[in-house]
């Protein structure tokens, strides 16, 4: 039940882009077309919950015994980049068909600040002395990366409309895309209140 | 001649929030007020000057394959820094910019600038280049800071001088930077353009 709930929070309510600001990038820069937002969305899903899982072990067993917290933000991002590298390779090996329809989207969620960004959010958000700790973590991280592929694909629908529009030569392109998801947001702030703050 | 450019190109010509749009989730995140908008800037210019002088003391030493990565070590160090600065000299400005701190590891600008300026120019223009980019980057953030905080809770700069009356919530919120980022790109690419 409570993981029903954080799903639904983290869906909707905090959704990951529209009212946390994580991952404006891939949000503005792959979103043109439904079928490749939907692509990306499903990498970033695999690669954050994998990377969270991994960046959360190395912090309750190597960096906070060892009192090392202070390195924190250069070991999850070189975590991060090499998992990415290593997903890539294996998917390159395993499955060629899978490597087709995500591999274009690895290398640019490396800089995908929504990785690194909820890693270490998890770290701030959870109690570490809890036994649920990294299970807590993954499950907020893949509700957290849905939230995004949700945003993504709605987002991606109504580019697709938008082509069809004519704008005024100053805002083609990325201002009315930015317009159009702070009207986005707007309406996913009436979600507010669904789920009782914890 | 020459380094005036380097050092005014980021400024107006390539600024790196209303032309090259880069580094976005800062820039809509973190600028609730005029103040926050400069703190976060402040500090990404930091890492951006000091990033950009040590990537380009050590091109000729760091190996074509493998220069991402040490790339971003070299920001994370200095990232790592700046985050514990600020914590321990300015904890309100941190609390306020909270996760956008290390964040600036994965802005594009930093990393950007490293790849395309640093790792193929000389010491003294990097850094020019570095102070260029995040004066730029600074002046974007806190001028969106300044719109949002005087339509949104009508002070600037932590002053109020409109009455409570006339603030429009939704520009402190989320939708507001969205919103706001929009229609001033939209200005200045109005502006800019040859009629």
């Amino acid at each position: 039940m409570e993981y029903i709930l954080m799903l639904i929070a983290c869906v909707f309510v905090n959704n990951i882009i529209l009212s946390q600001f994580l991952g404006i990038c891939p949000f503005l820069g792959v979103s043109n077309k439904l079928g490749t937002a939907l692509g990306m969305g499903v990498a970033v899903i695999f690669v954050m919950t994998l990377a969270t899982l991994v960046t959360s072990l190395i912090h309750v067993y190597v960096l906070v015994p060892m009192g090392l917290e202070f390195l924190q933000t250069i070991a999850f991002i070189l975590i991060i980049a090499a998992l990415v590298q290593m997903v890539e390779i294996i998917l390159k090996k395993s499955s060629p068909s899978l490597y087709q329809a995500l591999g274009i989207f690895l290398p640019l969620i490396t800089t995908n600040c929504a990785v690194l960004g909820v890693a270490i959010g998890v770290t701030q958000k959870f109690d570490i002395t809890a036994g649920s700790y990294i299970l807590d973590s993954v499950v907020y991280t893949v509700c957290s990366a849905i939230g995004f592929a949700v945003a993504i694909c709605i987002f991606a629908g109504l580019r697709e409309q938008l082509e069809l529009v004519k704008v005024p030569k100053a805002m083609k392109g990325v201002p009315i895309a930015l317009i159009t998801a702070g009207i986005l947001a707007m309406a996913f702030m009436g979600f507010a209140n669904l789920v009782p703050a914890n | 001649m020459k380094k005036l450019k380097i050092l005014t190109n980021g400024i107006l010509k390539e600024n790196p929030t209303f032309v090259l749009v880069l580094g976005m989730c800062p820039t809509l995140g973190v600028t609730t007020s005029a103040f926050n908008g400069l703190g976060m800037g402040v500090a990404t210019m930091f890492v951006l000057i000091l990033s950009n002088m040590l990537i380009s003391l050590l091109k000729n030493f760091i190996p074509d394959r493998v220069r991402i990565p040490a790339f971003i070590v070299v920001i994370a160090t200095f990232v790592s820094i700046v985050d514990l600065l600020i914590k321990g000299f300015v904890p309100s400005l941190g609390d306020s910019l909270g996760l956008f701190i290390p964040l600036i590891v994965v802005n594009c600008i930093v990393l950007g600038r490293a790849e395309a300026f640093a790792s193929k120019n000389g010491v003294f223009d990097s850094i020019l280049d570095g102070i260029g980019m995040g004066v730029g980057f600074t002046l974007s953030l806190t001028l969106i800071g300044a719109v949002r905080e005087i339509l949104g809770s009508g002070a600037i700069f932590g002053h109020a001088f409109l009455p409570a009356s006339t603030n429009i919530l939704v520009f402190v919120l989320a939708p507001g930077a969205f919103i706001v980022l929009g229609l001033l790109m939209a200005l200045i690419r109005h502006i800019q353009q040859p009629k």
